[in-house]
């Protein structure tokens, strides 16, 4: 090691100082002669903590310094003396002499002279102890530094990584309701245990709505199935062949409508798990809007209502005909049906609003309470519990699925509050217009 | 559509002449028992069923045998439903497909149209359904759509000047009435269903949940039959429509 600091001093020290030395030795040479230089040198030798000056004839033999002795063959080569050499010093007091170790420059002059001027690099025993102390204290201050860091940080951390894992770790164990610990610091720890508990509360949720769908479904199934079995039942005890044959019909009808239920339900997982799947386009939302005017026109009249249509025309939005398009035809159908018989008109509108395409369906049917505007959106939810009116329960669905599929809000509100004459209740739609290339077309 | 009266409907079909040669279709339907139930259905329907259980063998057979229209599964081992298809139409056979599909998929129908089929219909669906939508195919094998004026019993519907009469009477349809007389003129004899009225005559597809074909339906009927004497138009129960001449 100290061997190491040694030649990192010898190199930094050589550069500097002696070669400026040498090189006006050199210039005095050149003008005065080798006296001039040995004046110099005298003068110079006997200033404190001067530099090293040797000089010998060719032979070697040292003609004049101000060193005692010099390590031998020093004075044999040319140039830088590599590795730094050992000399002896005049003693300054009565210790007596010792041995030190220099760098130096050896240089020769016309006559074959030779000059040595050298740099003491000190004692190498007391250079030796002062970088192991310095090391050792380097060492003890990195360790207590690590110390305090771990202490004050690491352990900290570790600590509260431990207790969000012991606390995931009851999670995992089906403990929906525990939260990971939040100090209040609003430090990263903080942070990633906050989303993680918004995380859980959306897992909760959704676990709760799938436990409130699959319930339903169960019972929404059990009923026609048990229906299905009645009649299969009647159609065995039977001995008429038209009552056989009523029951059998029955039983088709049964079987085609929780067909149909089971088609409906599959489309809106598909909705809701494949929007990349379905294809999208520009397509032209007012004629769809039309078309479904058209399509329910009869519908309506047939139950006694109008349609008030408003149509803005060439409003056209990125997204999959079929599904818009059905989405459309459940409001319009539900919109019927449940205000058949009130003499009265459906509105039907479809404008640009704010950047976006708005379509709105408004009865005057009963409505829907605002509390269970919602619910309504829940697969198999029907507020009429007796399910007297035809239908799956699953159209309200269909149609919240394919707004989201397409970056669109479906929403439910009271028909009272978008239009003046309407009492019951409106659903509102709206998408993203699509890019106005759409209007080229 | 209950056994006996899809009997019956074959039965119409045969007496009246409609159908001159009984169908012969292909079922290519890994599910050994949907397809024995599909078989059997088919037969007692008039229509002579045969039964591939894979890709391979359903191909193998669809190109060495004649058949008049092809039901194809389209998960099917050995070799995909779709591929079945693109194979045959590459050999320039264009045999009438109706593909059947369980696939999660909005746009299986698109896909399906696109390898080649000629109708789509999805997993679950009624054999009503089924066997009316393969009629239908079957008979537009047989006869180019090429007719100028389509006539059921006196009622005359011209394609070129969209003009409808009845016993020489001319008849005002709306635009849209006009497209259900035709879709359902062009397949008379045959039992055209909800959704397939939806998808002909709408371009949607999928199915009217509610009476809403019905009432367009029951629009038309009253305009072609209100002042003559006999109903042309009929109500398949538990099936859809079909436009025949009884006489």
């Amino acid at each position: 090691m100290s061997q190491l600091c040694l030649r990192i001093l010898f190199c930094v020290r050589r550069g500097i100082s002696l070669e400026k030395e040498v090189a006006q030795l050199d210039l005095t040479y050149e003008k005065g002669g080798i006296r001039r230089v040995f004046n110099i040198i005298e003068r110079r030798a006997r200033q404190p903590g001067a530099n090293l000056y040797v000089i010998a004839s060719p032979q070697g033999e040292i003609l004049a310094s101000n060193v005692a002795s010099l390590q031998p063959g020093v004075l044999n080569r040319l140039g830088w003396i590599e590795p730094p050499f050992r000399y002896e010093g005049f003693a300054e007091n009565n210790s007596g002499s010792h041995q030190n170790l220099a760098a130096g420059y050896v240089i020769e002059l016309d006559n074959g002279i030779r000059l040595l001027i050298g740099r003491d690099l000190g004692d190498p025993e007391r250079l030796h102890i002062v970088v192991r102390q310095a090391l050792l204290l380097a060492l003890i201050i990195m360790g207590v530094g690590a110390l305090v860091i771990w202490f004050a940080i690491g352990r900290n951390a570790l600590k509260r990584m431990d207790r969000m894992s012991s606390a995931s770790g009851k999670i995992m164990a089906g403990d929906l309701s525990q939260r990971l610990p939040v100090t209040g610091s609003g430090d990263e720890f903080d942070r990633l245990s906050n989303s993680l508990n918004l995380m859980l509360d959306r897992i909760v949720r959704l676990n709760e709505g799938l436990r409130q769908v699959s319930d339903n479904i169960a019972h929404d199934l059990k009923t026609p199935l048990t229906r299905l079995r009645n009649k299969a039942a009647d159609a065995g005890a039977t001995e008429s062949p038209d009552e056989r044959r009523a029951a059998l019909e029955g039983i088709i009808a049964e079987s085609d409508q929780l067909i149909r239920t089971f088609n409906a339900l599959l489309m809106i997982s598909r909705v809701e798990a494949g929007a990349v799947a379905a294809e999208m386009s520009v397509v032209c939302l007012s004629a769809i809007v039309e078309d479904s005017a058209e399509l329910y026109g009869p519908v309506a009249e047939e139950a006694g209502l109008s349609l008030d249509c408003a149509i803005e025309p060439d409003i056209s939005i990125n997204g999959n005909r079929e599904l818009i398009g059905q989405a459309i035809f459940n409001l319009l159908d539900n919109a019927i049906k449940y205000s058949e018989g009130s003499g009265q008109s459906i509105h039907l509108s479809l404008k640009r609003e704010d950047g976006r395409a708005v379509f709105v369906v408004a009865d005057n049917g009963p409505g829907i309470p605002s509390s269970r505007m919602d619910d309504v959106k829940q697969r198999f939810f029907r507020l009429d519990e007796s399910r007297s009116k035809p239908g799956t329960g699953l159209g309200l669905s269909l149609v919240d699925a394919v707004a989201s599929m397409h970056g669109g809000v479906f929403s439910l509100t009271e028909a009272k509050c978008l239009l003046e004459n309407y009492t019951g209740l409106g659903a509102v739609l709206s998408f993203p217009l699509a890019r106005q290339k759409g209007s080229l077309d | 559509m209950s056994v006996d009266e899809t009997r019956e409907i074959a039965c119409n079909a045969d007496r009246n002449g409609d159908m001159v040669a009984t169908m012969r279709i292909l079922v290519i339907e890994d599910d050994l028992e949907a397809a024995a139930y599909l078989t059997k259905a088919f037969r007692e329907a008039g229509i002579t069923c045969e039964h591939a259980g894979d890709g391979e063998s359903g191909l193998f057979m669809a190109s060495e045998n004649e058949y008049d229209v092809l039901v194809v599964d389209r998960m099917l081992p050995r070799r995909d439903g779709l591929s079945v298809i693109s194979a045959l139409r590459s050999k320039a056979i264009h045999t009438p497909v109706l593909i059947l599909s369980a696939l999660g998929q909005v746009d299986d129908r698109v896909t399906g149209l696109r390898a080649g089929g000629d109708d789509y219909l999805p997993k679950p669906y009624a054999f009503s359904e089924l066997l009316a939508r393969v009629e239908v195919l079957g008979r537009r094998k047989g006869m180019p759509d090429q007719d100028v004026v389509y006539r059921v019993g006196d009622l005359e519907l011209d394609r070129l000047s969209h003009e409808v009469r009845r016993a020489g009477r001319e008849i005002t349809l709306q635009p849209r009435e006009y497209r259900l007389l035709e879709y359902l003129m062009k397949n008379a004899g045959q039992v055209v269903t909800r959704t397939m009225l939806l998808e002909n005559v709408w371009d949607y597809h999928f199915d009217p949940q509610t009476n809403v074909i019905d009432v367009h339906v029951s629009r038309l009927r009253s305009k072609i039959e209100k002042e003559f004497d006999k109903p042309l138009l009929k109500t398949i129960r538990g099936s859809g429509y079909m436009i025949k001449n009884d006489a």
